[in-house]
């Protein structure tokens, strides 16, 4: 379970809430209301005032990069460091220390993934670089829960979408709640936010509210 | 061979061809002259001084006179570094950075130079010691300040990528390796470029000065490839203990990556 307990944001009122294992929480509100960088004050991005607990552990008990392992943000423009995907997800296994480490082999369970969100398995050793948005975006999904954090903070993770592949990412997202994650979603879209959970957060005039969907 | 010394007549002569500068610059409209003459008279003002502070210094064979005005070059060159920055940290963490670099490379690159090498009686004496750590401080400070500079630029172009790496768990140096392996190159490049041009282009300032002064080319020739191996081994480590000092400067204890604390230098 992730807490957020009186945390400032940038000029944010003081922010209190909580997503259950297993739950998905839209977080919506027009754009440069602050949804982005509560979310990345969540996953220790940017400093903020206030506490924050992922099943009863509190954030400064953990380093950054431990905490970052644990509850993961994913940007809604995704940022690359290497050639490509496979690169990608082979570092964060060498690194991972505090999640599973993820098999990149054939058949394994990112090649599944790339397989579910309608891509072919080859995507993963092309160059980023020549890759489309929408593609880019899966396999940034992909990427953020490959290696099997607690937490997931995704920042309008189906814009660059089209409807088909929309559909498969929020299988995937579902999936993930199903598997207990607590996820967080930023979207602008309430028919999604209510296909996705119950609940979301609306982030506006320099408030957070939660409300049912 | 001798040395020729100079009287102040030779120089007022010498001085007439910034007046033919100033004369071309009036007659094409310019408009340099103003600045041409502060900076003539700023030359002399300054290299006189220095002489004078030599003289004196010199003439006390002082380890504490010595260790003084080597500490003010430090301090100074610390300040260069900062004044040759595109993007400024707030605070004084950056000029901590450049100037504790600069001190101890400074300190143990001349120290083993003319205490190892040359060996002079003392081995402190100011006649040696300062004009080589001016040497070594100078190139540096240029590696230095290149170092700072291309590795916060190059964070700030980057910082997707590397706020994605951090933001997958990956610690400071991990997310930063790339900018920080590019940095440490731009730094030591132009001391290794120097390396492979000199004696083709140009004679280097301190053989020239030993040469004008009756000192034997091969003598003179010896003196300045020690100073450029001094200089080279100075700056290398230079450029890498202050590219490792820069990556803690863009970043905090949370391993976050923190460009909102630079500021683009008026």
């Amino acid at each position: 379970m992730l807490r957020v307990d009186h945390l400032r944001v940038g000029g944010l009122a003081p922010v209190s809430f909580e997503v259950a294992d297993g739950e998905c929480l839209a977080v919506m509100g027009p754009s440069g209301a602050g949804k982005s960088r509560l979310l990345r004050a969540i996953a220790d991005l940017e400093p903020a005032e206030g506490q924050i607990f992922l099943n009863g552990i509190e954030r400064a008990e953990m380093s950054g990069p431990e905490w970052r392992r644990h509850v993961r943000y994913m940007a809604a423009e995704p940022g690359w460091w290497d050639e490509t995907a496979r690169l990608h997800m082979a570092a964060m296994a060498e690194a991972g220390a505090g999640g599973a480490t993820p098999s990149l082999g054939a058949g394994s369970r990112i090649e599944r993934m790339v397989r579910e969100l309608g891509l072919e398995t080859a995507i993963l050793d092309r160059p980023i670089a020549e890759l489309s948005s929408g593609e880019r975006q899966r396999l940034a999904l992909i990427r953020a829960v490959s290696d099997d954090p607690d937490a997931l903070l995704l920042d309008e993770p189906t814009a660059a979408l089209d409807t088909q592949a929309r559909a498969l990412a929020e299988e995937l997202i579902k999936f993930l709640v199903l598997s207990n994650k607590s996820v967080l979603v930023v979207t602008h879209d309430a028919a999604q936010a209510r296909r996705l959970g119950r609940r979301c957060l609306l982030v506006a005039n320099g408030r957070v509210e939660e409300k049912a969907l | 061979m001798s040395y020729i010394a100079l009287t102040y007549s030779d120089l007022a002569i010498a001085a007439l061809l910034i007046l033919i500068n100033g004369a071309i610059s009036l007659g094409l409209g310019l408009g340099l002259e103003r600045t041409l003459a502060i900076s003539a008279v700023r030359m002399v003002v300054q290299l006189s001084a220095v002489g004078f502070v030599l003289k004196f210094i010199f003439a006390q064979v002082s380890p504490l006179w010595t260790a003084g005005l080597a500490l003010i070059m430090v301090l100074v060159a610390g300040r260069e570094v900062i004044a040759r920055q595109s993007l400024r940290h707030e605070g004084w963490r950056a000029w901590g950075v450049g100037t504790t670099t600069l001190l101890f490379v400074g300190t143990v690159v001349t120290v083993f130079g003319v205490g190892g090498l040359i060996q002079p009686d003392p081995w402190y004496a100011p006649r040696f010691f300062l004009p080589i750590l001016g040497m070594v401080l100078g190139n540096t400070m240029t590696g230095i300040a290149l170092t700072l500079d291309r590795l916060s630029t190059i964070a700030k172009r980057e910082r997707v990528a590397i706020e994605a790496h951090i933001a997958m768990g990956a610690r400071r140096f991990v997310a930063l390796e790339g900018p920080l392996r590019e940095a440490v190159k731009a730094g030591a490049m132009p001391i290794v470029n120097a390396m492979a041009a000199s004696g083709l282009v140009s004679l280097p300032g301190m053989m020239t000065g030993q040469i004008l002064s009756g000192v034997d080319p091969i003598e003179a020739t010896k003196y300045q490839v020690m100073i450029m191996f001094l200089i080279a081994g100075a700056t290398g480590i230079g450029v890498l203990l202050s590219g490792i000092g820069g990556v803690f400067l863009l970043t905090d204890e949370r391993h976050r990556l923190r460009l909102d604390r630079l500021r683009k230098a008026g």
